[in-house]
């Protein structure tokens, strides 16, 4: 069974709940601390996070680039607008496709639960070019890699 | 229809995997089947709720009754979201497994 829940909130929101089997302590060092965010947020196989920059102070800068390895890249910046350790984190973040996608800010919560955490992450949703845009990058995301292994699975 | 109804119905491994399937085409209940370690019985209760979620639609041919993706299924935003779901799983993986990693090294 899946353990990521994904619902949308209105018009303009997503929301991902997420749990895992670590204290809220280490999932917040996930995703503030650079050289675990390197070894994760990669979306497909394949692909890797060359330069990551995360200032992990109010207004500190937030910079994501990934690689395909063969020449396709694209990055994220941002800001952390809110920190509050190890229970919330609230950012700012755009993709560079190469034009910047709007502002998305994201509120992530990390909770205890037994002795894992339970992860809630809110999001804006984005417009359709902008989605349109994402897609276009080839990474999309991470999904074909994803969609493949699918596949094999049925054959 | 509204999304929460989707989404729940794509909630489920198997259920996504009978849609990559159909994907591919129409296929009776015995084909969709086939893949997976469960019953008839069970793959049609998956199949009930798809049918219910708006994702396919059946057409009675003799005893069969054949599936197909519903052609307006799945919404572009809809899709979005999908795909957005399935690069999620493969970070938090990931993720699970350096969590997993640390603990063995403490």
């Amino acid at each position: 069974m899946s353990k990521l829940e994904l619902r949308t909130e209105g018009d303009l929101h997503v929301v991902v709940t997420r749990r895992f089997a670590a204290p809220p302590e280490a999932i917040y060092r996930a995703h503030t601390e650079a050289a675990i965010l390197q070894k994760w947020l990669l979306g497909p196989d394949g692909w890797t996070m060359p330069v990551c920059i995360s200032e992990a102070w109010p207004g500190g800068r937030i910079r994501y680039e990934w690689s395909d390895g063969k020449g396709a890249g694209f990055y994220l910046t941002g800001e952390y607008k809110v920190l509050e350790p190890f229970s919330r984190i609230v950012h700012v973040e755009r993709m560079h496709l190469p034009d910047a996608t709007p502002d998305n800010e994201v509120e992530t919560r990390f909770e205890a639960d037994g002795t894992g955490t339970l992860m809630v992450m809110r999001m804006t949703l984005p417009d359709g070019k902008t989605r349109e845009a994402m897609l276009a990058t080839g990474m999309e995301y991470g999904m074909e890699a994803s969609y493949a292994r699918l596949e094999g699975c049925l054959e | 229809m509204n999304l929460d109804s989707r989404f729940a119905a794509l909630s489920d491994p198997t259920r996504r995997a009978i849609l990559a399937r159909l994907a591919l085409g129409e296929a009776t209940v015995m084909e969709l089947a086939e893949p997976f370690p469960m019953s008839q019985p069970a793959v049609s209760r998956h199949l009930r709720v798809l049918e219910e979620a708006g994702l396919i639609t059946r057409r009675v041919e003799g005893a069969k009754r054949p599936c197909r993706l519903a052609p307006e299924g799945l919404t572009e935003l809809e899709q979005w979201l999908g795909k957005l779901r399935v690069a999620l799983e493969a970070n938090y993986a990931r993720l699970d497994a350096i969590l997993a990693e640390e603990k063995e090294n403490l």
